[in-house]
């Protein structure tokens, strides 16, 4: 038996998420949790563990695999699956297999592999609200977006429709060609992540944590080579070095970042001190500036 | 699921310095506040501007910044701090901002979670949601002209929400050359609005965010100023937060995962809870003792307001989402009706009488305005006559629900006191509002008990009451149709009456003309009577043109599902106007009756009528007949 009181910054932040997460249950039909495998998931699955402790979270998670995620990421994925007892819906657009790929055009890779699959994925299962990690403090236009994201007819995104939300009271009535996405992390920061991993002691995939590893530099992204499918072109070989990621996702597309910080604490004080944003590392935000406000429009999550 | 600290470590622990700086960090504590103010007031540039200077904006988003000034920046290609916080494209195009911007920043003192608001006054609306949970308000004056009227509008929208402490940061003071008189005399002006509207504490700082004069250190150019810069002052002032409440908390949902546990599920409004503690479940007023307080991963001792928690009853009782769980000493009232605040924040305007769902906490219940006392002026704060509240107009109401619900008034707690308004038909949020206080007008009118009832009465009639509303342009053939109904039912030996619009115009309703309004208020009153004669155990015909769907809604919930049946007579309008048997579209068209169906105003066709006639296509005999086979009395 213990004392909880909510006196910090991260108490709030936590209980917060955990009454988004309940909400979501007690007003949707059919809500989903997209599981993508990274801090922000990870994260957001141990809330929602919380939130229904002692029972079992009355709802699925849906992980949209583009089939270039690294290996670690989907053997990271398949245990926590496995010890959780949370069920794993993996979802693959087959139409796009072997038919895209991220190093020759990124933008129709994420757009089939990520953006359609995600689209088809909860038409397939009926959903009507899917749960994602996403933070407001990731990108401008996440900044404007509301817990309760209100997607028309294919999943779009309408920046002016957004529903007031004052004291967190949320709507959540649908027509029938509506669904909802659901942040409950949108007012943690990249640091509240981190600092909750640490306090928590929540589990994370190996590869937040700099190891030696295979790099090869291409666009002047540094990247790790996953596996055989990307020959590498003349002038670019394989070296070693000590590196790490601050977000992960394709692993063409996610480049890594040159670190000595090999656990929480080394991770939290490099980010303290850093002058790159987290997204930086991710190729396919990089042009044009506005770029994540067009993807949400097609119903990119 | 919760793992060790070491399976994430794989290398050294980090010196303690660090694991104290970062110690210090999990513990800081928030500030949420709202940052507000007119247009060109500069909100974003400061917020930027502040940002920016205290090494909180990442290098390659000041890079990507500076390369937008100079694509569409406001300040001549310098660069403009406000694209760090203005996120749309729509609002970068315009260089305004429409919508609330979340930003997020923290030093190693405290944590700021900040709702950057517009500040044109066509979306005063979007900065309910900032304003709500703000435990601070900075509210932005620009030097030049002292306080204007968004500054009032603003200002009165805190006071409204309860924000109970705003700063007025006075900007642009370069542009009137560091004037102490001048700001002295804005800081007075501020300081009496902040007091007239019942705010409890008001402070002022001088600032020019171009020139990061006072944002993280004291300028040289205004040596008179001998209070803290922005940033100190937001990490040291003192908000209100009142945690000494009697316990209650509304019931979020029932963890039932199987027979043995049965947990209620919430977010703590107010007070603590330890097990044993006795409680009351409103508004039933059931008594029960508290088992267990259950906390993310074990059992708590006790538990306290904002933490979010699974309740266990010692008596097995019914409880259900909605309900609040409350100390039986201090509980929240109960009640039905309402004074309210109401701050509208739909494009279509509030018709009093119309129905729609109010959430409160975690419940959702049917609601109405039953009146509108008075609209208050956002710039003189006066009592306005009104009789419908259009986009961010604020009014003083008196609400109705379908039943009791557990409350407290805003000033006492937020979460049991705000409320928002849900439209049944575009599912939009049209409202949010503040409870006052109870009305106890349910408890003086009680509902006296009948011995003889509606069964009772349509037994010797040997019918089942129904209530069949036709509904349809004019001149689509609803009176014909419904006529020729009323007709073979009498033939057959039922009891029927017709209630038809126009000849309701000519009695009942004459008080009645053609606005929103009084639209609403004449279906209201033909539902009423409907049900009366329902009650009566009458087949009741409706016949009127109801052309809105929420009024049509309206009188199904009122009489009931089972007995309504909802008859579209559909005809085209061009159908319609060629009839024209009584010659009014022809006097719609020249301009002599305003707001007439199908000209003026629109008609919203039912989505799911129980019988639709196409009354161009079929004669109106064989409708009535149709109609006639589909009732089975």
């Amino acid at each position: 038996m213990s004392v909880a009181r909510l006196h910090t910054h991260l108490d709030r932040l936590e209980a917060e998420s955990i009454r988004i997460l309940r909400e979501t249950v007690a007003e949707c039909r059919k809500p989903v949790l997209l599981y993508s495998i990274g801090k922000d998931s990870s994260v957001l699955l141990h809330l929602l563990l919380k939130a229904f402790y002692p029972a079992k979270p009355p709802l699925p998670m849906l992980h949209v695999n583009t089939t270039w995620k690294f290996r670690e990421m989907i053997e990271f994925r398949d245990r926590i699956a496995r010890e959780t007892g949370v069920d794993l819906i993996e979802y693959i657009n087959q139409e796009g297999v072997g038919k895209t790929d991220p190093v020759h055009d990124a933008s129709r890779h994420t757009h089939v592999m990520k953006t359609l699959a995600l689209r088809e994925a909860l038409a397939k299962y009926q959903f009507d609200a899917a749960i994602g990690g996403a933070r407001r403090d990731e990108d401008p236009a996440r900044a404007k977006e509301r817990v309760f994201s209100l997607r028309g007819a294919g999943q779009r995104w309408e920046p002016r429709k957004q529903r007031p939300e004052p004291w967190g009271l949320f709507n959540t009535r649908l027509d029938d060609d509506e669904t909802l996405r659901v942040f409950p992390l949108s007012d943690w920061t990249e640091l509240d992540v981190w600092l909750y991993i640490r306090r928590e002691g929540i589990e994370v995939v190996p590869l937040y944590f700099a190891k030696e590893r295979p790099t090869f530099v291409r666009n002047g992204a540094l990247l790790v080579r996953d596996d055989e499918r990307v020959p590498l072109e003349s002038g670019e070989k394989l070296v070693p070095k000590t590196v790490r990621f601050r977000t992960l996702g394709c692993w063409p597309l996610t480049a890594a970042v040159e670190s000595e910080a090999a656990d929480l604490d080394a991770i939290i004080a490099e980010m303290l001190d850093t002058r790159q944003s987290e997204r930086a590392g991710r190729i396919i935000d990089l042009d044009p500036s506005d770029s994540m406000e067009r993807k949400k429009r097609e119903g990119y999550f | 699921m919760k793992a060790t600290s070491d399976k994430n470590a794989t290398a050294a622990v980090a010196t303690p310095a660090l694991a104290a700086r970062l110690a210090a960090l999990e513990n800081r504590d928030t500030l949420r506040f709202a940052m507000c103010g007119s247009v060109d007031d500069g909100k974003s540039t400061l917020l930027g501007r502040l940002l920016a200077e205290a090494g909180m904006i990442p290098d390659d988003r000041l890079a990507q910044m500076i390369r937008d000034s100079r694509k569409h920046g406001t300040c001549g290609g310098a660069p403009d701090y406000a694209l760090l916080l203005d996120g749309l494209e729509a609002e970068r195009e315009q260089g305004i901002t429409i919508d609330v911007a979340w930003r997020y920043f923290g030093t190693d003192k405290r944590a700021f979670i900040v709702a950057d608001c517009p500040g044109h006054a066509q979306y005063t609306r979007n900065m309910a949601s900032g304003a709500s949970n703000a435990e601070l308000g900075v509210v932005l004056v620009d030097a030049r002209a002292g306080v204007q009227t968004q500054t009032r509008r603003h200002t009165a929208i805190l006071a409204m929400f309860g924000v109970g402490r705003v700063l007025f940061a006075v900007n642009k003071l370069d542009l009137i050359d560091y004037n102490h008189a001048r700001y002295h005399a804005i800081e007075q002006e501020c300081v009496k609005l902040a007091h007239d509207l019942g705010i409890a504490s008001a402070d002022a700082i001088p600032v020019s965010a171009i020139n990061a004069d006072n944002l993280v250190a004291r300028s040289p150019n205004t040596p008179w100023y001998t209070g803290k810069p922005l940033l100190e002052y937001l990490e040291s002032v003192q908000v209100e937060r009142k945690q000494d409440a009697a316990f209650c908390m509304p019931v979020q949902w029932v963890n039932r995962p199987d027979h043995s546990f049965r947990g209620y599920t919430g977010t703590i409004a107010g007070g603590r809870v330890a097990p044993g503690n006795e409680v009351v479940v409103l508004p039933s007023g059931r008594i029960s003792r508290i088992a267990r307080v259950v906390g993310g991963s074990s059992d708590l001792d006790v538990a306290e307001a904002g933490q979010a928690v699974t309740l266990t009853l010692a008596d097995q009782i019914d409880v259900a989402r909605g309900d609040v769980i409350a100390d039986p000493v201090l509980p929240p009232d109960v009640a039905a009706q309402f004074a309210c605040h109401l701050l509208w924040l739909d494009d279509t305007a509030l018709l009093p009488g119309r129905r729609y769902l109010m959430k409160l906490a975690t419940h959702v219940v049917g609601a109405q305005v039953t009146e509108i006392k008075h609209r208050i002026d956002p710039d003189t704060q006066a009592h306005l006559a009104a009789t419908r509240l259009a986009g961010n107009e604020i009014g003083y109401c008196n609400l109705s629900l379908d039943t009791d619900i557990a409350y407290r008034p805003y000033k006492e707690d937020r979460r049991l006191g705000g409320f928002i308004l849900l439209d049944r038909e575009s599912n939009a949020t049209v409202a949010c509002g503040t409870l006052e206080f109870g009305l106890r007008r349910d408890s003086n009118v009680h509902w006296q008990q009948l011995d003889v009832d509606r069964a009772a009465r349509a037994k010797i009639k040997g019918q089942s009451p129904r209530c069949l509303w036709f509904t349809g342009l004019s001149g689509s053939g609803k009176s014909t149709i419904a006529n020729l109904v009323e007709r073979r039912l009498l033939a057959d030996g039922f009891h029927t009456i017709l209630l038809d619009g126009d000849n309701v115009r000519h009695g009942l309703n004459r008080d009645l003309g053609f606005t929103d309004a009084d639209r609403v208020e004449n279906i209201r009153r033909v539902a009423e009577v409907a049900r009366l004669m329902m009650d009566a155990g009458l087949v009741v015909l409706v016949s009127f043109i109801s052309p809105f769907r929420a009024e049509r809604r309206m009188a199904r919930d009122l009489i009931g599902e089972g007995g309504f049946m909802e008859v579209f007579v559909d005809a085209p309008l061009a159908v319609c106007e060629d009839r024209d048997v009584k010659g009014l579209y022809a006097k719609a068209r020249a301009g002599q009756i305003a707001n007439f169906t199908g000209i003026g105003s629109p008609y919203e066709p039912p989505e799911s009528p129980e019988i639709h006639v196409r009354s161009d296509r079929e004669p109106a005999v064989d409708s009535a007949a149709r109609i006639v086979k589909l009732l089975t009395l």
